[in-house]
C-alpha cells in the first residue's frame, strides 16, 4: 500500500514544471510570432487581390505552410532534432523544446495573420494605396495597425496551442508540466500530480486569455459611444 | 484637367473577356465636375480606378494637366497618386485613427509633418465643416460625416482631381446634400476638378457642369448638363428633368399639346405668358415641373394651347430660348 506523495513534494515538482512549461511557451511563442507574422503579411501581400499579387509565389508559399501546419507535433520533434543541434549543439531540455515548438507555430502563425490582414477591407486599403503611400508603409499603418486588436487576439490563441504543445516536450527530456502529468500522475497513477497540473495547466491558459483580451482591448482605438 | 483618350479596358471572365472599357474618350476641364452615369456593370467604376490609379487600362492614355500617367511605375507612380485624391468607393476610413489621423494619412505619405501638417488636416476639416469631430473614430460618425472626413483625407495633399465612385450611394437624401455640398466647395474653393461616378440623376443635377453616360464601356453621350437637357434626342435629359404624367383624356381637349423646356430664370419666369399675351392663345399647365440644375432653374411643362395661332406660339417659344419637344398635332393625334 503507497501512501500518497506528501503535497510539499507534489508542490516543489509542479512549481519547477510550470517554470519550464512558461519559459517554452513564452520563447517560442515570441519567435513563432517574430518569424510567422512577415510569412502571414508575404503571404497576404501575394494573394490575388492583395497588394503585390503574385499567383504562383502565393500557392508556392501557401502549400509549404500548410504542409507546416499538418506535420503532427510528435514527428516534429524528432525530425526537427539535427536542427536542434546545430543550433544549440544540444537536443535535450526545455531549450531544446523550443526549437520544434517554435518552427511549429510558424506556420500557424502565419496562417492566422494571413486571415486576420485579410479582414481589412479593400477599400480601406485602395484609400491608402490612392495616397502615394508605399507599400512597406501601407503594412504598417494600414494593414497591421487597422488589425491589431486581432493579432493580439492571434498571439494569444498560438501562445495556448503553444502550451498543449509542450506538454510532448517530455519526449525530449524539455520537461514541463504536460511531462509531469504523463510521468508521475499518469503512468504512477499518482492523481495529486495529474489533477495539479490539470488545473496549473487551465489557470495559465485562462490567465493567457486575459491578458491577450485586455491587450487586445487596449490597442483597439475605436471608441464606440453607447447610446 | 483631365483628359482620357481610346481607352479600353479588359477582365478575363467566366465566359470569355469581359470589354469593361471600350475606347472612352472624355475630357473634363480644369475646375468642373463632371458625372458619370450609366447602368450596372457599364464600367462607371473600372473609369474611375482606372483614372485613380488603381488599375492599369489595356491601352489608351490618362492625362491629368498634360502628363500621361498609365505607363508609371514605382516611385513616379506614387508620386502621381498623390495628383489623384480618390473617394473610393463604400466606407474607406482607418477605424483606428481618428477622423484628423484619417485626413493626416495623406500628407504622411508626402513626408508633411509636423505643425504644417497639423496646420492642413485644420484647414481640411474646417473645409468639411467637421472641426469639431477631430478626435473622433470613425464608428462615431454617422454615414455622411464618414464620406465627408474621405473626401477631406483625398483633399489633403492638395490634388489637382478628386474621384468619387458613388459618394452617396448609401446615405439618404439630407445626408447626400451635405456630402454634395462638400464637393462642390471642393471645386469652388480650391479649384478642384471632380469626377464623380454615381447613379443617383439628383447628383448630377445639383453639382455636375458636365456629364457623360457610359453603356457597355462605351460613351454614349457627353456634354454640358445644360446642353444636354435641351436636346431632344438626349436619353439623360428625360432623366434629368422633371417627369411628366400621361394624361390623354386632359390633353384631348386641345388644339396642341407639347413639352416645353426651358432653362434659366427669365425663360422659366416669362417665356409662356408672353407667349400667351403675343398670339392670344390659351395656354394650360397640364404637367410637368420645376428643378435645378446647379444654380439654374430648369423646367419642364407640358402645355396644351387653343386658339388658332398655338402653332406659332410654340414656334415663337422655341425661338425665344425654349425647347419644344413633342407637338402632338390637335386632339386626334395621339402619340406622335
Ligand atoms: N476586377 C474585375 N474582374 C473581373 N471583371 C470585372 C472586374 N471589375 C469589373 N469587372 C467587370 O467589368 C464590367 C464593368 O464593371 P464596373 O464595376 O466598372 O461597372 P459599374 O458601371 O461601376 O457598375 P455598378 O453601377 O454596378 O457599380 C462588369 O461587367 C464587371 O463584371
Ligand atoms: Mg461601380
Amino acid at each position: 500500500m503507497r501512501s500518497a506523495t506528501p503535497w510539499s513534494e507534489v508542490f516543489d515538482q509542479l512549481l519547477l514544471a510550470t517554470g519550464e512549461t512558461l519559459y517554452m511557451v513564452v520563447v517560442s511563442t515570441v519567435i513563432a510570432v517574430l518569424l510567422g507574422t512577415p510569412v502571414g503579411i508575404w503571404l497576404q501581400l501575394t494573394a490575388p487581390g492583395g497588394l503585390r499579387p503574385r499567383p504562383v509565389l502565393h500557392k508556392v508559399l501557401g502549400f509549404v505552410v500548410d504542409l507546416g501546419r499538418s506535420m503532427p507535433f510528435l514527428v516534429l520533434l524528432v525530425v526537427l532534432t539535427s536542427l536542434t543541434r546545430l543550433l544549440l549543439s544540444s537536443t535535450i531540455g526545455p531549450t531544446a523544446a523550443i526549437v520544434p515548438l517554435s518552427v511549429g507555430a510558424i506556420p500557424f502563425v502565419g496562417r492566422l495573420v494571413q486571415n486576420v490582414l485579410a479582414e481589412v477591407h479593400v477599400s480601406v486599403v485602395e484609400a491608402a494605396v490612392t495616397t502615394g503611400s508605399s507599400t512597406l508603409r501601407i503594412v504598417r499603418s494600414v494593414l497591421l495597425r487597422e488589425s491589431a486588436p486581432a493579432l493580439v487576439n492571434a498571439v494569444g490563441v498560438t501562445a495556448i496551442a503553444l502550451l498543449g504543445y509542450s506538454a510532448m516536450a517530455g519526449v525530449v527530456g524539455g520537461g514541463g508540466l504536460g511531462d509531469l502529468a504523463v510521468r508521475m500522475g499518469y503512468q504512477r497513477f499518482n492523481d495529486r500530480y495529474l489533477w495539479s497540473t490539470v488545473v496549473v495547466l487551465a489557470v495559465i491558459a485562462t490567465a493567457i486569455q486575459l491578458v491577450t483580451n485586455r491587450v487586445a482591448r487596449g490597442v483597439d482605438r475605436r471608441r464606440t459611444t453607447s447610446v | 484637367m483631365i483628359t482620357v483618350e481610346n481607352l479600353t479596358k479588359t477582365f478575363p471572365g467566366s465566359t470569355g473577356q469581359v470589354r469593361a472599357l471600350d475606347g472612352v474618350n472624355l475630357d473634363v476641364a480644369a475646375g468642373t465636375v463632371l458625372g458619370v452615369v450609366g447602368p450596372s456593370g457599364s464600367g462607371k467604376s473600372t473609369l474611375a480606378r482606372c483614372v485613380g490609379l488603381l488599375e492599369r487600362p489595356d491601352s489608351g492614355s490618362i492625362r491629368v494637366d498634360g502628363t500621361d500617367l498609365v505607363s508609371l511605375d514605382g516611385i513616379a507612380l506614387r508620386a502621381a497618386r498623390r495628383q489623384i485624391g480618390v473617394v473610393p468607393q463604400g466606407d474607406s476610413l482607418l477605424r483606428q485613427r481618428t477622423a484628423a489621423g484619417n485626413v493626416a494619412l495623406p500628407l504622411e505619405a508626402a513626408g508633411v509633418a509636423g505643425p504644417q501638417r497639423r496646420n492642413r488636416v485644420a484647414e481640411l476639416l474646417d473645409l468639411v465643416g467637421l472641426t469639431d469631430k477631430a478626435g473622433s473614430y470613425p464608428d462615431q460618425l454617422s454615414g455622411g460625416q464618414r464620406q465627408r472626413i474621405a473626401v477631406a483625407r483625398a483633399l489633403a495633399a492638395s490634388p489637382s482631381v478628386l474621384l468619387a465612385d458613388e459618394p452617396t450611394s448609401a446615405l439618404d437624401p439630407d445626408t447626400t446634400g451635405s456630402v454634395l455640398a462638400v464637393l462642390d466647395r471642393a471645386r469652388a474653393e480650391l479649384g478642384v476638378t471632380v469626377l464623380v461616378v454615381t447613379h443617383d440623376m439628383g447628383v448630377v443635377r445639383r453639382i455636375c457642369d458636365d456629364a457623360a453616360v457610359l453603356e457597355n464601356g462605351r460613351v454614349v453621350e457627353h456634354g454640358k448638363v445644360l446642353d444636354l437637357v435641351s436636346d431632344a434626342a438626349s436619353r439623360t435629359a428625360a432623366s434629368l428633368l422633371p417627369a411628366v404624367d400621361q394624361n390623354p383624356a386632359a390633353e384631348g381637349s386641345f388644339d396642341r399639346v407639347a413639352d416645353v423646356v426651358l432653362i434659366g430664370f427669365a425663360a422659366v419666369g416669362a417665356l409662356l405668358p408672353e407667349a400667351t399675351s403675343r398670339f392670344g392663345v390659351d395656354l394650360n399647365l397640364l404637367g410637368g415641373g420645376l428643378t435645378r440644375l446647379g444654380e439654374t432653374p430648369v423646367a419642364r411643362f407640358r402645355v396644351g394651347l387653343k386658339g388658332e395661332r398655338a402653332d406659332s406660339a410654340l414656334e415663337w417659344i422655341s425661338e425665344a430660348g425654349g425647347s419644344v419637344r413633342r407637338t402632338l398635332s390637335g386632339p386626334q393625334g395621339v402619340a406622335a
